[in-house]
């Protein structure tokens, strides 16, 4: 597993998570639900941890994320144009 | 006991009672500081707001903060079957007072912030009153701000953004006003009524508490005599309702909570306790503590159709669930209760109520759907007539609003 910082994405400042210590902590999804438009890209890139509704919002697969799946939560992370998802150490209350 | 309840004393009428007779009656607290948190923490009192978080744990995740703090008495009641804040601060503004007060000396706060609904105009000027009584150093401490009326503006983060911004719209968490709230401090948000239970426990501890304390519901709709009522803590929800004059017809259903509560049907809800800790084990929550009673001649899918296009229509726009998945249960609860759904309305209610929950940056969306999932279950049989156009003959009337 690489360097935190990676794993975490573009965030707000102050948003970040502090560096895990000791053994890798779990990771999951947090939405910003004000930001999200709805564009859909984290249901394409993680499909096994995000569904559309009918209007295209996404609905999380409730737990963390994979170890096996870090990498394209990663890389959903990226690709939110609205800078609207981000992965936090888990457990995560939405 | 009845001393030392919100609305002994001065009877209503006479309006709110003076600083003097507050102290005449209750004396000044005794415990104050961190003694004051460990007896809120035995008292097990939770906010009153809605939420019902332990009181304590909420001081307490503030006072553990660094740099000042600041304390934001919650007194604007969006919901519109409540009354009870209000009736709180009309007439016993100064335990509203004593608890903030307390407050902020015990999590470390200098600055008070009063949030009181735009629309409460005598609770508003009787807190004003109040505060004018009290001694110049502690009322500096003070201000007051008007909330924008609207269900979603006493939400705790939307109360915070206005503060800030003069903006009354959630925001997103983190941060959670306890990490960065009123000028980016943190900052204690609790509900008038929870204040005033803690300006009573600072005086007559947390073991008077546990035995006699009380807690302010609205009972409405189908009563004789709808109005605010103080009952003593765990008091069955069927008494509550005998108090407030009986019921006027036969009951079917307790709306329970408010407009984000649930349904229960009346032969479960009459032994059910009004007590925060009974009902959330009963998988119930007692909310802001509305009781409100659907008589049996009135149709439970219709009265669920007024409250969830309200709640559609209280939404502040923000999110896209709460905007399309919200306004979808809305139009689908419309169309049964008019009798004209579409094929399969009723089993999209139980997907899409189901799917709601969190996806919204405050509650609004959570309590919306709660309040459908317990209406499915409580008017199972109503909701397949409406499904299958079997016609109503019930009465379509919205739940009464308004008890003041």
């Amino acid at each position: 597993m690489g360097e935190s910082s990676e794993l975490v994405g573009r965030t707000r400042p102050g948003a970040t998570p502090p560096r895990p210590r000791g053994a890798p902590p779990g990771f999951s999804l947090a939405f910003d639900r004000i930001r999200c438009d709805g564009r859909g890209y984290c249901a394409e890139l993680l499909p096994e941890k995000v569904l559309l509704d009918e209007w295209g919002y996404p609905i999380a697969t409730p737990g963390p994320v994979p170890q096996h799946l870090l990498d394209h939560a990663r890389r959903a992370v990226s690709a939110c144009p609205m800078l609207a998802l981000r992965l936090v150490e888990a457990p995560s209350s939405r | 006991m009845s001393g030392s309840w919100f609305l002994s004393g001065p009877a209503p009428r006479e309006g709110a009672e003076t600083g003097r007779a507050h102290i005449q009656r209750l004396g000044a607290p005794s415990l104050t500081g961190a003694a004051l948190i460990e007896a809120l923490e035995r008292s097990g009192l939770r906010g009153r707001g809605g939420a019902g978080f332990p009181v304590s744990r909420k001081w307490r995740s503030v006072a553990e903060r660094r740099g000042p703090r600041v304390v934001l008495a919650n007194g604007a009641e969006g919901e519109p079957l409540s009354s009870k804040d209000r009736v709180l601060m009309r007439h016993r503004p100064h335990l509203v007072l004593d608890g903030a007060v307390l407050a902020a000396s015990a999590v470390g706060a200098r600055q008070v912030v009063l949030y009181v609904g735009r629309e409460h105009f005598d609770a508003a000027e009787a807190m004003l009153r109040a505060l004018a009584e009290r001694p110049p150093r502690e009322r500096r401490r003070f201000r007051v701000l008007r909330a924008p009326v609207g269900y979603v503006s006493g939400e705790e983060t939307a109360a915070v953004h206005f503060v800030n911004r003069g903006i009354a719209l959630p925001t997103s968490t983190p941060p959670r006003p306890f990490e960065a709230g009123v000028g980016g401090r943190p900052t204690l948000v609790q509900n008038v009524e929870s204040l005033a239970s803690v300006a009573l426990i600072a005086r007559l501890g947390d073991g008077w508490f546990r035995d006699h304390g009380t807690l302010l519901i609205t009972v409405t709709g189908s009563v004789g005599r709808p109005g605010v009522f103080e009952v003593p803590l765990g008091t069955p929800l069927g008494e509550a309702v005998e108090r407030s004059g009986g019921r006027s017809h036969a009951i079917q259903a307790l709306l329970v909570g408010g407009y984000f509560g649930g349904w229960i049907g009346a032969g479960e809800a009459w032994n059910l306790p009004l007590h925060p800790d009974r009902l959330r084990e009963a998988g119930r929550s007692l909310g802001c503590g509305v009781v409100a009673a659907l008589p049996a001649s009135a149709c439970g899918v219709a009265a669920t159709a007024g409250i969830a296009g309200y709640l559609a229509e209280q939404s502040v726009r923000q999110c896209g669930p709460c905007v399309f998945g919200l306004g979808a249960i809305a139009a689908a609860l419309g169309r049964l209760a008019d009798g004209w759904p579409e094929p399969h309305d009723l089993v999209r209610l139980e997907r899409w109520s189901a799917e709601l929950p969190g996806r919204g940056a405050c509650r609004h969306p959570d309590g919306a759907a709660g309040l459908v999932r317990s209406a499915l279950t409580v008017f199972d049989e109503d909701f397949r007539l409406h499904q299958a156009r079997r016609g109503c003959m019930m009465d379509r009337r919205p739940v009464a609003a308004g008890a003041a």
